[in-house]
């Protein structure tokens, strides 16, 4: 039985791989664009059945079931080995990953439908590549393997951010991506390496049981964990790494739902998660982890509500709702983060997903260009507002149960200022995700967008209603699915690490549907206009839209930091480092000139010079005596 | 007797130099068919090497050996270590590419295949001898038709003079291709002299009876003539690995040297620098290599920073990519300065993925030369739509520059950076990173400049063409084996183990 969900495991992760390959190294298959696709649909569904029968293999409380290959060699056993662990987290990330992986492939088909064939093949290539590297972080036993699946996932996003490479926009988000991410990761990296030789491993089990038994030395530990999280703000879009993540929507919008909603950027949480025991030791790094991640949440949450790009809002709901799982786990309660992870990756993912098939049928991300479309999509409209009845932490729906988790999880660690910020940010969840919601399915309808976006083609459809089934298919699962979590946590109520006080289920409800109503205020009754709300908040208002000028830092950290050391140190190079050198070798082809003229051919000078000489060694020769 | 197969490898470049001279006198192809099958018999040679060797015996194998000047202790003595062994095979595999890259050669091709087989042969000969006066010899070889590849074949720019040394750079013409050339000569015959002079004192030291490096391991110098002969060593060997601040030959040499040049130059020829200093530095004076670790390290880290930032500020696409070489080599000689196995370990890895990555490099740059005309990153842009193959070759082989888990550039820095904190200078972890975070932007700054973004609207660079027939040869073969390394790092690491364990014993410092 072990060795089966072993072997099980393994196919899951081979077969993205194999697909990969296939479709990178057969031109005429990539090129031919939907047969690739096939492939891709072929892998991701063995994956995903693998993930759900190894799920019900897993019986109540079972050890972690752990494989490992020998990797690197070195002297006296390998250095690092490769493998699979499996046990509950895994195992439910798993199904995490490829269900939603697999619904956005067969989403893909028909969004990107006026891809030509070839693009389509690199897209799937890309798709099966991220789903192999994400199983990689997600059952890897060692840190190494983590961080080495953890690097290739950054490159997927890399690549599908810029899978439109042509526009600007998109090659620009894609590089500041790809830094930001890796400039969390070079402390990750580092950490890493610390780790390895103060405790003379990479094994998570290893490692936990060695901190159990107290075998290794603790004192240099809050360096390491200091330097994991860095990892994880990064990848996790933690304040002030987060900036990368708004701006990767450039990429399709079933890559935001993949990647940057449901999975990648949770990466970051479930290495906390992962590492929990080492955490634990080092309650200071904990503590900072909580506060940023409560100070995350609260900012993306302001950012939310100032941004008329539908999937902008989506992406700083992402950052937020990270900031919320990262301060449950810094408050000492890793499960309650990772619940959160779970419920948020499938309703993020919905909310992405029912966000593109909006776009796609009104050929704009810009909110202004959207309204009435209850009317003319009403399939997608009750999707959407299932996922943002979940978001927004509404009893019965999938958020509910886990956001209340996190705030108890914050309560009961003690953090009364990150609690009360998330609190704020629950308020300011619901107000901007219902304001998106009344805007988009509600508000007058918009004539049609003249100028069509580049990527969002004119559609098949024509009418531009509800999508085709291999859009609706996808969204209806993802519905049904926030809905059945968030129906089993009403029944069941999770055994809690901790107890929460009596009030605070009234008090988050209360708050969600504040925040509701105020929007509905706003922006349905328009009872408050928009504009007073606006200039009530004047100043936070103009900070939020220049995004806490947090951007433009890190901008000018890059323009008149790195590049203008790189052209002071480039010109010190070429004028003074190697001007040295040319000075010495113009000196020395002087010097030849000078020499030279020593030899003027006349009998005459060499008589006298002779002379001179046997003057000088006469006078030489008899100071000797 | 057994088969001499490093023989074999050594001199069937310098043969088929020699027939192409004598047979093949203006039929290019006919040149090109006789240079490729010679780079593809070392190539399956070497491959034959990899696998006959026996890993579980290690130490030196395949030795030959017979007596050239017996009075003087000169001997023609062949063998080959873990270390050896990748080398060997590394400089096959660029040989095998570069012929492939320098099929449009178009004047002198003859003379051309000639010069690069026979330069190849000297390499061969370095990695390969255990003699110190034969190696050498082969050094030298190496070395010197370098000169005549670039002044003749090389291609030149313009630098405008700047700053208070600018009078000089009139004087000496720096940016044209012989200026680079004469620099490359000089600098790498002025560390050939160090070389010289630290060989024979050793020499001498042993009784002037042999020139075997096996039996002058085992001769014990005093500490002070160790100290010396080793910061000759360091130095000599050192300018041909590109070590601040004596460095400034590579960026000029590499841009102005043709394609195939750059590529067995950079890829090649400066990993012999590393491996002089690895060799003869810590196996024949380790004492001197303990003293002056922590000037190699620190060193190394100005390479690797200094390097990055000097590449990230080039305009020139060749200049980018010779500077990167020296951040690199940086990683080279700070992971054996860290006197660790893994670092060591990482050391030699990256010489090998060093010289993969920028072989491939090089190709690339050539390729889109011989299409765009212009190695001016500014002016190109939106390339991807135009080429694509080139496109994903060059992101690629960024990826495994900045050390990107899955390519073989991974592996080896991050072994590097293991033994740089197991070492005495546990510091060195932190320019180290740092400089693999610098070349990310450095590369991928180019990457999207040149492929990514709208097109140029500049007429030279419409309808460019991909890559076609034989010049995907060496792109593909060369990611491939990125990629194969990356994956299987065991492939490389093993051997390269078997010969690591063995100096740091003799070094004193073995487990």
């Amino acid at each position: 039985m072990m060795n089966d969900r072993v072997t099980l495991i393994l196919l899951a992760l081979l077969a993205p791989v194999a697909s990969f390959l296939l479709i990178a190294a057969v031109p005429p298959l990539r090129r031919a664009g939907r047969p690739a696709a096939f492939v891709s649909f072929a892998a991701v569904l063995t994956s995903l059945a693998s993930a759900l029968r190894n799920w019900q293999l897993s019986g109540e409380g079972s050890e972690p079931i752990r494989a490992a290959w020998d990797w690197l060699p070195a002297q006296g056993g390998p250095l690092a080995t490769m493998g699979v662990l499996i046990d509950p987290q895994s195992t439910l990330m798993l199904i995490l990953v490829t269900l939603v992986a697999t619904l956005v492939q067969i989403y893909s088909l028909e969004y990107l439908h006026t891809e030509p064939p070839g693009a389509l093949g690199r897209y799937y290539a890309y798709q099966s590549l991220f789903v192999f590297s994400m199983m990689g972080v997600v059952i890897a036993p060692n840190l190494l393997q983590l961080f080495i699946c953890w690097e290739l996932v950054g490159v997927c996003s890399f690549l599908l951010i810029g899978f439109w490479y042509r526009k600007p926009e998109a090659a620009r988000a894609a590089l500041k991506a790809f830094w930001t991410t890796k400039a969390g990761d070079v402390g990750l990296l580092i950490g890493i390496v610390l780790l390895y030789r103060l405790a003379g491993t990479f094994d998570l089990l290893q490692l936990k049981h060695s901190i159990e038994s107290h075998t290794f030395e603790t004192a240099g530990l809050g360096l390491i964990t200091f330097c994991l999280y860095l990892g994880a703000m990064g990848k996790s879009a933690q304040f002030p790494l987060h900036v990368w993540l708004p701006d990767a929507m450039e990429g399709p919008t079933p890559v935001s739902a993949l990647i940057h909603a449901a999975t990648m950027v949770t990466a970051g949480v479930y290495l906390l998660v992962r590492t929990e025991f080492l955490f634990r030791e080092t309650p200071e790094v904990l503590a900072l982890v909580a506060w940023i991640g409560a100070i995350t949440a609260l900012m993306a949450a302001t950012l939310a509500c100032v941004q008329t790009d539908i999937k902008r809002v989506l992406a700083y709901s992402t950052v937020s709702q990270l900031g919320y799982m990262m301060t449950a786990i810094g408050a000492g309660f890793a499960g309650a983060g990772f619940l959160h992870l779970l419920t948020h990756g499938v309703f993020k993912a919905l909310l992405f997903l029912g966000a593109g098939a909006v776009i796609h049928a009104v050929h704009s991300n810009e909110m202004k260009d959207m309204g009435g479309l209850f009317k003319r999509m009403p399939q997608v409209a009750i999707v959407f507002i299932i996922g943002t009845l979940s978001l927004a932490g509404v009893p019965l729906f999938a958020g509910f149960a886990s956001k209340e988790e996190v705030l108890g999880a914050v309560l009961a660690g003690g953090f009364m200022g990150p609690f009360l910020m998330l609190l704020t940010a629950a308020f300011l969840t619901a107000f901007y995700m219902f304001r998106v919601v009344f805007v988009v399915f509600f508000g007058p309808a918009k004539p049609a967008h003249a100028h069509a976006d580049p990527h969002a083609h004119a559609d098949a459809h024509g009418t531009g209603g509800d999508p085709g089934l291999a859009m609706s298919g996808p969204l209806w699962v993802l519905a049904l699915s926030a809905l059945a979590i968030g129906g089993y946590f009403t029944l069941h109520h999770a055994e809690a690490e901790f107890t929460s006080p009596a009030w605070l289920t009234p008090a988050a409800v209360t708050v969600a549907l504040s925040g509701i109503f105020l929007a509905w205020l706003t922006y349905q009754r328009q009872t408050i206009s928009a504009d007073s709300l606006a200039s009530a908040f004047g100043p936070i208002r103009r900070a939020a839209l220049a995004k806490f000028w947090i951007d433009d830092i890190f901008e000018a950290i890059y323009r008149s930091g790195l590049l203008a050391l790189a052209r002071i140190i480039g010109w010190v190079d070429r004028y003074i480092v190697d001007g040295v050198l040319n000075v010495i070798s113009a000196w020395t082809l002087d010097g030849g000139d000078v020499l030279r003229r020593i030899q003027t051919g006349r009998v005459g000078d060499y008589i006298f010079a002779l002379a001179a000489g046997l003057v000088f060694l006469m006078l030489w020769m008899g100071g000797g005596f | 007797m057994e088969f001499p197969i490093l023989s074999l490898i050594t001199w069937t470049p310098f043969i088929a130099a020699l027939i192409i001279m004598a047979f093949a006198r203006h039929r290019p192809l006919m040149v090109r068919l006789v240079g490729t099958i010679g780079s593809s018999i070392t190539l399956v040679g070497s491959t034959w090497l990899y696998f006959a060797y026996d890993h579980a015996k290690a130490g030196y194998q395949f030795f030959e050996w017979f007596p050239l000047v017996p009075s003087l202790g000169i001997h023609y003595q062949l063998a080959v270590d873990g270390w050896g062994l990748v080398l060997v095979l590394l400089t096959a595999i660029i040989l095998f590419a570069g012929s492939f890259a320098s099929w449009t050669v178009k004047t002198r091709g003859q003379e051309f295949y000639a010069l690069l087989l026979l330069l190849v042969t000297g390499v061969f000969g370095v990695f390969v001898s255990l003699d110190l006066f034969v190696l050498f010899l082969f050094y030298e070889i190496a070395v010197l038709p370098m000169y005549l590849l670039i002044a003749i074949w090389g291609s030149s720019g313009e630098v405008l003079p700047q700053g208070v040394f600018g009078w000089a750079f009139k004087r000496t013409g720096v940016g044209t291709k012989e200026y680079a050339a004469m620099k490359l000569t000089l600098y790498l015959l002025l560390g050939s002299a160090f070389i010289l002079v630290g060989m024979l004192a050793l020499y001498t030291a042993a009784g002037s009876t042999t020139f075997s490096l096996l039996d002058l391991q085992q001769v014990k110098y005093s500490p002070a003539l160790q100290s010396w002969v080793f910061l000759f060593f360091y130095v000599g060997f050192g300018v041909l690995a590109g070590i601040f601040p004596l460095h400034t030959w590579s960026p000029d040499g590499h841009a102005s040297a043709p394609t195939a040049v750059s590529m067995l130059h950079a890829g090649v020829l400066m990993k012999l620098g590393a491996y002089g200093v690895l060799r003869l530095g810590f196996g024949l004076t380790p004492e001197g290599a303990l003293q002056w670790a922590w000037l190699v390290g620190s060193i190394a880290c100005i390479n690797i920073v200094y390097g990055a930032f000097s590449a990230m500020s080039q305009k020139d696409l060749k200049y980018v990519v010779a500077y990167s070489s020296v951040s690199h080599m940086g990683i080279v000689m700070l992971g054996m300065a860290t006197l660790t196995e893994q670092g060591i370990n990482g050391s030699v890895f990256q010489m090998v993925a060093h010289g993969i990555m920028t072989g491939l490099f090089f190709a690339l740059v050539g390729l889109v030369y011989e299409k765009a005309h212009s190695r001016e990153i500014f002016k190109m842009g939106g390339f991807a739509t135009m080429m694509p193959g080139i496109a994903t070759a060059f992101v690629v082989g960024g990826f495994s520059s900045l050390g990107l888990p899955g390519t073989a550039g991974f592996v080896a820095e991050f072994l590097a950076f293991l033994g740089a904190w197991q070492s005495a200078h546990s510091w060195w972890l932190f320019p180290g990173v740092t400089g693999a975070f610098l070349t990310a932007i450095y590369v991928l700054r180019v990457a999207k400049q040149i492929f990514f973004g709208p097109k140029s609207a500049d007429p030279h660079f419409q309808d460019l063409p991909d890559a076609k027939g034989t010049e995907w040869v060496a792109l593909v073969f060369l990611v491939c084996i990125l990629i194969l390394f990356g994956v299987f790092p065991m492939l490389m690491v093993k051997p390269i183990d078997t010969a690591t364990v063995a100096i740091l014993q003799h070094m004193g410092l073995g487990r």
